[in-house]
């Protein structure tokens, strides 16, 4: 009886998604943008929709997700990307169409192309990056800055009394009939992260199964304009935004509409 | 196809269908509202796309984002609507993606009224959106013109891969005449989308339609690449009309209904004997400089007449360099000039030129 030596071609545990271009990126050192590249990517590879995919960029940070993403791509005017996929999906209905936006793109000046696209419930995925500050610009106040946030447009801190408050477009878009799923997570730690990956698999689901509009917002570091280094950022998701932007899922098919607050985060280290 | 009594704003909507628009983007507004009340019920009946978008700004992005897919789009508006357009149509110019739109222009500045007017020359033609572009800007005078230049500019975007105006205003838009279809062209199938279009990267590199070049270098070389396709439209894609100027001493230039209008005044004069013809551009963009530049030649005196406080005059100026006297009439507001008062500036006009000829 011979036994046979074991294989030592070993399979590989972790690979470079196919739908994500081998390219480096111009991102921050500790900026999350590319966590959420990379869980984008990994989705539309799991869900075999590489060649079928068009994304729409936005202007801020991620201006430059075409050459990120192994995909077909079109670049929006800022805050114009939920029209630009309105206009991609109903002259390809075929095709995937997803926007990655932040969130002075999404929030601020294009708060009607995002509430609008949602009411007609298109057919489209919205990646939605909050970072509660103007990253590209250089660390301009955004309508999700927090209270007492100091930006350089708010220096003393975020005044709600003459600046507004910290806009919560998640609740605000799941009160909206054309809203199939929205969910909001967070990008803090693996195991957000890992929450974070399966809201954007469903967010893409929703899609394919023509339920209506889909996104998920998630929460992300900006440790240039926040003033903190890597590991500082981290903790001020957890530990400031968390509280003020609860994660879960607002709505979602034949699930509980109820939010799942991830509580403070601060077991969740 | 037989002629039809056709208003203006239906006609040139079922003119872009059967030339094989595929999707349709806008947001109401006079004087050009029944262009979209007729594609929101042609477009869904020929399982084409239409969308009430929610602002101007949506639907020239929506627009945008169909073109990127290489599909036959355009979407039609009025002068405040048109204005909201610019950010979008700079975009579209500069990641060069062919759409038509249809401007309706109405009185102005500011929200105006919904009076016909030409108050969008300098808007259309000299560019209103920002940067160095141009659009390909057609003036019809008639439903017939508005109908054969609506098919023309989806040709004209295709070929040179740019945005093309229709500009003309709310008298067009709104008038019924007689006028003939063109026959129905069914949309492209998709697998005969261009090229370049974003259709999903299978079996291909990745396509990105994108405007954004950082590196001043790059963003030099593409804006000559466009500079390069403008000068080609320059050389190709003049139009203009011209009637009784064999024999004119003066040249009444005007576009569009001014033109129109114009022609009846010069009917007039001539039958008082004053030798006036008329040149009408159809292409503002290109303008017929060569033509004008000739006509300063063969004329005594230039009179532009427009609905507007003197936007092309500028052009007229230029193309001509002033080597005769140009005189300018113009009513503004959204007030039609009738064609007696015309006739009368081509009257004294022609007392200018002959004081002897003068009657007391």
């Amino acid at each position: 009886m011979s036994v046979q030596a074991p294989s030592r071609t070993l399979a590989p545990v972790v690979s470079y998604p196919e739908a994500l271009a081998p390219t480096p990126t111009h991102y921050c050192p500790g900026c999350t943008h590319g966590i959420a590249h990379r869980l984008v990517a990994e989705v539309i590879d799991e869900l075999e929709l590489r060649e079928t995919t068009i994304g729409v960029a936005s202007v801020g940070c991620s201006v430059f997700a075409y050459n990120y993403f192994a995909l077909d791509f079109a670049q929006a005017p800022h805050g114009r990307a939920p029209a630009l996929a309105t206009g991609l999906k109903r002259t390809s209905p075929g095709k995937t169409v997803f926007t990655y936006q932040g969130d002075g793109d999404l929030a601020s000046i294009g708060a009607a192309e995002i509430l609008h696209a949602a009411a007609r419930g298109e057919r489209i995925t919205v990646i939605f990056i909050n970072n509660a500050i103007y990253g590209m610009t250089g660390g301009q106040m955004a309508p999700t800055t927090l209270a007492g946030q100091a930006t350089t447009s708010s220096p003393l801190g975020r005044n709600v009394a003459t600046q507004g408050y910290p806009l919560k477009m998640s609740e605000l878009l799941a009160q909206v009939d054309g809203a199939a799923y929205v969910a909001r997570q967070s990008l803090h730690d693996v195991v957000h992260i890992r929450r974070a990956k399966k809201a954007i698999r469903k967010a893409f689901e929703v899609q394919q199964q023509g339920l209506g509009f889909a996104m998920v917002e998630l929460l992300s570091s900006c440790p240039t304009n926040w003033g903190l280094d890597a590991q500082g950022a981290l903790d001020f998701i957890r530990d400031s935004m968390v509280p003020v932007y609860p994660l879960g899922e607002f709505k979602a098919p034949q699930a509980t509409a109820a939010v799942q607050p991830s509580g403070n985060g601060k077991a969740a280290r | 196809m037989a002629r039809q009594l056709l208003k203006g704003n239906v006609a040139f909507a079922e003119a872009a269908i059967r030339a094989g628009c595929e999707a349709y983007f806008g947001y109401p507004i006079t004087p050009q509202t029944e262009a979209l009340e007729h594609m929101a019920r042609r477009m869904p009946e020929l399982g084409r796309t239409f969308v009430q978008a929610e602002s101007e700004v949506a639907a020239i992005n929506m627009v945008y984002g169909a073109a990127t897919a290489g599909v036959r789009v355009m979407t039609s508006s009025s002068s405040p609507g048109v204005s909201l357009m610019m950010e979008g149509l700079s975009y579209i110019a500069g990641s060069r993606v062919p759409v038509v739109i249809v401007d309706i222009m109405r009185g102005g500045p500011g929200l105006g009224n919904i009076a016909p007017a030409q108050s969008d020359y300098n808007q259309m033609v000299k560019g209103g959106p920002h940067g160095d572009m141009r659009m390909i800007v057609l003036a019809p005078a008639t439903v017939q013109e508005l109908i054969d230049l609506t098919v023309l500019a989806f040709d004209l975007a295709e070929r040179y891969r740019c945005v093309t105006v229709v500009l003309a205003d709310g008298s067009l838009g709104q008038m019924m005449e007689p006028a003939e279809l063109p026959p129905m062209t069914e949309p492209r199938p998709v697998e005969a989308r261009p090229a370049w279009a974003l259709t999903g990267a299978r079996g291909r590199e990745p396509h990105a339609i994108t405007s954004i070049y950082l590196d001043p270098e790059e963003e030099e070389a593409y804006n000559r690449e466009l500079q390069a396709s403008y000068r080609e439209i320059e050389r190709h894609e003049v139009r203009f009309d011209e009637t009784y100027l064999e024999d004119a001493r003066i040249a009444v230039v005007a576009f569009g209904t001014a033109g129109r209008l114009s022609l009846t005044a010069i009917e007039a004069a001539r039958a008082e004997g004053i030798a006036v013809g008329l040149l009408r551009p159809i292409s503002l963009f290109p303008f017929p400089e060569e033509r004008l530049l000739r006509l300063s030649d063969e004329v005594d005196a230039i009179l532009v007449v427009e609905m507007n406080a003197g936007q092309m005059l500028t052009d007229v100026r230029r193309a001509t360099r002033e080597r005769v006297p140009i005189h300018f009439f113009g009513r503004t507001g959204g007030v039609v000039p009738m064609p007696e008062e015309v006739l009368s500036a081509i009257r004294d006009l022609q007392r200018e030129l002959h004081p002897e000829e003068a009657v007391a």
